[in-house]
């Protein structure tokens, strides 16, 4: 047989500096390295390079680095390199294509098409370090208004919330899809940082329990690993109906990742391809949807919110609509650009919309229904930096999820191999030896760290607005401009242009 | 004192605290040049291997030194911040202290030459370049109880 692909990148190494410590053999899962010990010498397999950077990063001698090959096909601006790859690929296997992680598509990305304002003159702007500064959010269906008893205490019901100290939360990362450790690590940040990680479908690890305070559970279409002292473990429950990553289909853990371990918190057989249905079949309508968020607040006596996590779609303002009437306490939309452990290319790639705009139409679509505090909203999908999630709160999210930052601070490179199994960082993998090089002391610190320094540059951001709550920014779209856009996009993102 | 203690769960036996340790004890500026003349670890530290279980080894600058008790030419001694050190100049490569060492740490360096052990960096300022270069914290210095 033919073999139609060649190899994306090339392994460099530099003889002169190269020691022949072998470290590059030893740690490279996919063999790309070997070293012949009759010649001394050592060579690379290019054809299994992912790009990965574990090589680069550990050999000591820096003699190492990728680079993507020159190889080339005749140019051609409508049949690029990667579109004929694919055909080849399935050509060759007959296979819906599998990727991880988010889009690497050029589609636009609002937010770096918005600006953020700051004070000159006329308004004061305030120092974060000399003056108190409030970024504490609480996440969940908030009273209309305060009725007190006679005795001065409050009348009103009150709703279960979240209490965040920063904005950010860990998404949702199935265990099984990401390793033991990664987990670990996101659940020791989460209560250091006063936040919370969330399961994912895959269930919770009988290990991590005790972060329970810290943790969301979700409750996905498989209803992988879902029992009652499940969704008692954790502080909030989420429905996932879609994933920006893969709107209109359910997860897919490949069996090859379902070891015991995670076929015990999954509740499914070792070795078994984890399938979740498209939708959950018990939810044909927002009434369906009502019934199964009671469902889940009746078995937790009412005491924790309910989260619906949807992918932005065509129709995602009215969607949320029914969502806040539905009883759910938050909504979370996942934009189009999330990442994911594996989903089928084409989806991936062409189906949903940004979550910029998706959360503009969701937000003025509640304010004119009057419903805005039914929920909270929070934002998912390629929230990439501090400035993102300012933005994101200046368009209306109570908070944002993050998961691809997460894991590129757990080490990640983004190679987008993880529906492979064998990431060399040791994050979307279940091989104990892989699994082993993520030290959740030394994971734990590196997001404790990034959130910390995103919380600073938010902080700094909203003082130079002259903000000193992240309540008096939420929303508050006045504090941004767009920048090269069209009338009908600023109009749907609801800002003006920069100069107006 | 402080030694460099082992966390032998973290320990992917990429073995790159060898070389390290060999990198610090040649006192070069550039790190291939420390294996320009064909050196080889392990030098200080080594790692011990069985299938998936890997850790690494070095010196515990004992309490009561068999090593130095042993020596028959005075080039072991201890220095100020503890270390057992090797002066090369004395030592006459006769392997006593490798036979007497109960933790296997020293290295030979090859017949009549000066052995090489863990001297804790001390050209480095006692930093130790294996715990510091180590990718999953599987080797720490630390204070600890004494041996
Ligand atoms: S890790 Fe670097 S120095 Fe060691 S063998 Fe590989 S390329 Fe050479
Ligand atoms: S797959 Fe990763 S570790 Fe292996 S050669 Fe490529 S970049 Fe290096
Ligand atoms: S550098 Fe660390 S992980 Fe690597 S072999 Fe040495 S102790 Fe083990
Ligand atoms: S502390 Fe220094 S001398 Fe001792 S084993 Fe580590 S690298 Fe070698």
């Amino acid at each position: 047989m033919i073999d139609y692909i060649q190899p994306d990148y090339e392994v460099v190494r530099n003889k002169d500096l190269c020691v022949k410590c072998k470290v590059c053999v030893r740690q490279c899962a996919n063999q790309v390295h070997a070293y012949d010990e009759k010649r001394d010498a050592l060579y690379v397999d290019n054809s299994k390079c992912v790009n990965c950077h574990r090589c680069v990063s550990l050999c000591p001698a820096h003699a190492l680095k990728i680079v993507k090959t020159d190889h080339c096909f005749k140019p051609s601006a409508n049949y690029t390199e990667d579109i004929i790859k694919d055909i080849y690929r399935q050509a060759d296997s007959g296979g819906v294509l599998l990727s991880s992680m988010g889009t690497p598509k050029s589609y636009p990305v609002y937010w770096d098409k918005m600006l953020i304002n700051a004070s000159q003159v006329t308004n004061p702007s305030i120092d974060p370090l000399r003056e108190p500064m409030e970024i504490k959010t609480f996440l969940g269906k908030k009273p209309e208004a305060l009725e007190y008893l006679p005795d001065g205490s409050i009348k009103t019901e009150k709703y279960p919330n979240l209490e965040l100290k920063v904005p950010i939360m860990f998404s949702a990362m199935s265990y099984g899809s990401i390793s033991k450790n990664a987990h670990l690590c996101l659940a020791r940040a989460a209560r250091e940082l006063g936040t919370f990680y969330n399961t994912g479908e895959g269930g919770l690890h009988e290990d991590l329990y005790e972060y329970g305070e810290n943790t969301i559970v979700q409750v996905a279409s498989g209803r992988f690993g879902v029992h009652p002292a499940y969704l008692r473990a954790g502080s909030a429950i989420e429905i996932k109906i879609g994933q920006g990553a893969k709107p209109g289909i359910g997860g897919h853990l490949p069996g090859s990742k379902i070891g015991e371990d995670v076929s015990r918190t999954r509740m499914i057989p070792m070795g078994s391809d984890a399938i979740s249905p498209a939708p959950h079949h018990d939810i044909y309508s927002i009434e369906d949807l009502r019934q199964l968020v009671y469902s889940l607040k009746e078995a937790t006596d009412y005491k924790k919110p309910v989260i619906v996590k949807i992918a932005a779609v065509h129709n995602v303002a009215a969607i949320a609509s029914g969502i806040a009437r539905s009883g759910a306490d938050i909504i979370a939309i996942d934009g189009f650009r999330g990442g994911t452990g594996a989903a089928p290319t084409r989806i991936r790639d062409n189906v949903g919309i940004p979550v910029e705009l998706a959360l503009a139409a969701v937000d003025t679509r509640l304010r004119e229904e009057g419903i805005r505090n039914n929920v909270g909203i929070v934002v998912g999908g390629s929230v990439r930096s501090s400035a993102d999630v300012v933005k994101a709160v200046a368009l209306g999210a109570d908070a944002v999820y993050i998961a691809t930052p997460a894991l590129l601070a757990l080490g990640c490179h983004l190679c987008r191999s993880c529906h492979s199994g064998r990431c060399n960082w040791g994050i979307a993998t279940q091989i104990p030896e892989l699994v082993n090089r993520l030290n959740p002391d030394i994971g734990a610190r590196r997001l404790v760290n990034l959130v910390t320094a995103w919380a600073h540059e938010i902080m700094e951001m909203m003082g130079g607005m002259g903000i000193n709550s992240i309540e008096a920014l939420r929303g508050n779209r006045l504090m941004l401009r767009g920048i090269g856009l069209s009338q009908k996009e600023l109009d749907i993102l609801g800002i003006k242009h920069a100069g107006e | 004192m402080k030694r460099v203690y082992v966390n032998e769960e973290w320990c992917l036996g990429c073995r790159l605290c060898e070389y390290w340790c060999v990198f610090s004890a040649s006192g070069e500026k550039h790190f291939p040049f420390a294996f320009d003349g064909g050196a080889k670890p392990p030098a200080g530290i080594q790692v011990e291997e069985r299938g998936s279980v890997h850790f690494a080894v070095n010196c515990r600058h004992c309490e009561d030194p068999l090593c130095l008790k042993g020596c028959i030419s005075g080039a072991l001694s201890r220095d100020g911040y503890g270390a057992i050190r090797v002066d090369k100049t004395k030592c006459v490569g006769c392997h006593t202290c490798i036979a007497l060492c109960p933790y296997g740490c020293i290295v030979s360096g090859g017949d009549n030459m000066p052995i090489k052990k863990c001297q804790l960096c001390a050209g480095k300022d006692y930093t130790p370049q294996c715990v510091s270069h180590c990718p999953n914290n599987a080797i720490v210095f630390e204070e600890d109880e004494d041996l």
